[in-house]
């Protein structure tokens, strides 16, 4: 790699090279110094420890007796296949996920194309008021929806109560819990929206004006147009969201304490690996959790990105 | 003069009006679903612990029974239903099968006898907001604590993750090292990896070093820059044209001087919006103080405090929302007042991928 230009015999030559290598080593020398804050983060507070977990998952360790720890196999991984539990977990979390992805892309599609909209008199205002409740903290928004989902005084069951109809126990039925954590979910959609306002305004003028003149009207171009061109900004959400439900914790645990409760229908992988790790202290048991986690989120992700060629638009070359 | 109809001009105008009335319409209506929940978080937070428990109250607004002071004694009042209507009257005795009243419009006119159970009369309530429930679930939350907590975690989790990042971003941004591309790629990579693949190695570490139980493992760890930090600072870098380095540079700056004094006041906007995300991205954060935490209440930010005040307090829904509120009101406020700085950083992060 070092073989540089030798045809040039001229004297001269050879400093200026130096010179040039030089300036490389000193680019290097800053390059490294700027980015050793992360170099060393990622070494001690991500690969040392996702290594360290893996470790971890062959014992039994226990942060209660940390010297009776051993070295156990396999054993925490088969156990993981015949926990029920486990099961479950995947279970809820699935649910959660067919639930809950289709409603917010949905809802987050049409919240940015309200906003995106000529018509909408006041956008500004609409954009920053409907982004406005991604702010609140998911605490607080837990125990907000848990009063609104409240059977006697909550606002939803009193709606529905008006209008002749009498409302589910939602906290504590094992099917309605559901449709409620899907409910406050919307609440979070601002980056969603954002983002997908972002893509169509990138959206080139020239396509629409090139179809109207073929004719089109706005749902074929919205259709054949709009979605396609945001395909990129689809994925990206898709992706974040999908690694976001497997991590899904702060409001199952709210709502219900951390219970899992109705009858486990809050018990999500992530709850229960925390219960499993540090309520039960099965720190070895927990590890071979993680992986498990670890390893569902990487294919996922993986899949995603191989069926990124058969759906996902990118304009120009060398994008993503 | 021509008829309105027949101005083409005019019924286009016509037309828009007319979707904009639609879509408007529209957006107003999904806006009314955003907020109910707001609506009854803030009424809620008003209303008295006994109409919480009343289940004849009236549900949507803070409401109290109204009484009548009559001869030293407070009456409730209630409906009754006599002959010639419904009147508000206040009890003066009650028994399961005749109850006397008293008028309040017109006490002299002397005791009203109905028969009949008193329990079966609705209460009169009125319109009536408790504020000192704030104060109330301040001192009971000890909000003073929780919020010195946070602002600890937050400002401190700040000042790090936004210092390191600019650094690693600069890094990243302006010079040319061997393997550069692959460690880029790593760092966005690790976007992916779940907190939990690394949590208990961590949380070991932390606590053979005596770190769990302080406000450090929710700190120190940011000192050392994030994927999406660097990658927005990054990516708002690339755009700030290279001639302004190289003009320092000759002027004898070595690269920290550049970065400090021509990058960094070039990116106002960026710093800007990553600080915010940091800021709320530990005020918001449960789980990690849950985590390391737990058990010293009075080391808990607001997440934890609320969460275990809901969990302690169920029978008080009203202190509950009034301490959402508080939680709350500070993230929101200051998001309004930086949401075009805010909102470009999130477009810029999710677009420019």
């Amino acid at each position: 790699m070092t073989t540089v230009d030798q045809t040039s015999p001229k004297p001269v030559a050879i400093p200026k090279k130096k010179q040039y290598q030089g300036l490389q080593r000193e680019q290097a020398k800053w390059g490294w110094i700027f980015i050793s804050p992360w170099v060393i983060g990622f070494l001690v507070f991500t690969l040392v420890p996702v290594i360290a977990t893996l470790v971890f998952s062959f014992t039994n360790y226990n942060p209660v007796q940390p010297d009776n720890t051993q070295f156990i196999g396999v054993q925490n991984f088969l156990r993981m296949f015949q926990d029920a539990k486990v099961g479950k977990s995947l279970q809820v979390t699935i649910t959660y996920a067919l639930l809950a992805m289709p409603i917010s892309f949905i809802f987050g599609l049409l919240l940015a194309s309200l906003v995106n909209s000529v018509f909408l008199v006041g956008q500004h205002y609409f954009r920053t008021l409907y982004y406005m409740t991604s702010m609140i903290p998911v605490v607080a928004a837990g125990v907000i929806w848990a009063g609104v989902a409240n059977t006697q005084t909550g606002w939803i069951n009193l709606a529905l109560e008006a209008i002749g109809i009498k409302g589910p126990d939602w906290l504590n039925s094992v099917v309605w819990i559901y449709p409620l954590l899907v409910m406050i979910g919307l609440w979070g959609l601002g980056n969603l929206m954002l983002t997908m306002l972002a893509g169509m305004q990138g959206v080139p003028n020239e396509i629409y004006e090139a179809s109207m003149i073929d004719g089109a009207n706005g749902l074929q171009r919205y259709w054949h147009i709009t979605l396609p061109l945001i395909t990129p900004v689809i994925f990206y959400n898709l992706t974040l969201m999908l690694i976001g439900i497997f991590k899904y914790f702060d409001m199952a645990y709210v709502l219900k304490n951390g219970t899992g409760e109705p009858n486990d229908a809050t018990l999500f992988y992530a709850l229960n690996f925390y219960k499993n790790s540090f309520e039960y202290n099965l720190m070895g048991y927990g590890s071979a959790l993680a992986w498990g986690l670890f390893i569902i989120v990487l294919v996922l992700t993986a899949l995603l990105f191989w069926s990124q060629s058969r759906w996902v638009y990118y304009a120009g070359e060398g994008r993503g | 003069m021509a008829s309105i109809a027949s101005n083409p001009k005019s019924t286009t105008n016509q037309r828009e009006i007319l979707n904009k009335v639609f879509i408007t319409s529209i957006a107003l209506f999904v806006l009314l679903f955003f907020m109910a929940p707001l609506g009854y978080m803030f009424t809620t937070a008003i209303k008295s612990d006994s109409q919480m428990s009343d289940p004849d109250a009236p549900p949507w607004w803070p409401h109290s029974p109204e009484t009548f002071t009559y001869q030293g004694e407070e009456l409730p009042l209630v409906e009754v239903p006599l002959e010639d209507g419904t009147r508000e009257l206040a009890i003066v005795n009650k028994t399961r099968t005749e109850s006397s009243f008293i008028d309040p419009q017109n006490p002299e006119a002397g005791e009203i006898q109905w028969e009949g159970n008193w329990r079966t009369l609705t209460p009169v309530y009125s319109p009536d907001a408790q504020w000192q429930n704030f104060r109330t679930a301040w001192e009971e939350l000890n909000v003073p604590l929780l919020l010195r907590n946070t602002l600890i975690i937050a400002v401190f989790g700040t000042l790090g993750a936004v210092g390191s990042s600019v650094f690693v971003a600069y890094g990243f941004a302006r010079f040319n090292f061997r393997g550069k591309n692959v460690l880029f790629m790593i760092l966005i990579a690790s976007i992916i990896l779940p907190i939990q693949a690394t949590l208990i190695p961590t949380f070991i570490l932390f606590s053979r070093i005596g770190w769990t139980n302080t406000f450090l493992p929710l700190i120190v760890p940011h000192y050392f820059a994030n994927a999406y930090n660097v990658f927005l600072l990054r990516q708002y870098f690339l755009q700030i044209p290279r001639e302004l380095d190289e003009a320092a540079m000759i002027d004898g700056a070595n690269p920290l001087r550049t970065l400090i004094s021509v990058i960094i006041p070039q990116s106002v906007p960026a710093l800007t919006a990553v600080s915010l995300f940091h800021f709320f991205f530990a005020w918001n954060d449960f789980f990690a103080p849950l985590v390391y935490l737990v058990a010293r209440p009075e080391l808990w930010p607001l997440s934890v405090g609320l969460q275990k005040f809901n969990a302690l307090y169920g029978r008080q829904p009203n202190l509950i929302q009034t301490g959402a509120l508080i939680t709350l009101v500070i993230p929101v406020v200051i998001f309004f007042l930086a949401q075009r700085v805010f909102m470009q950083g999130i477009v810029f992060t999710g677009v420019e991928k």
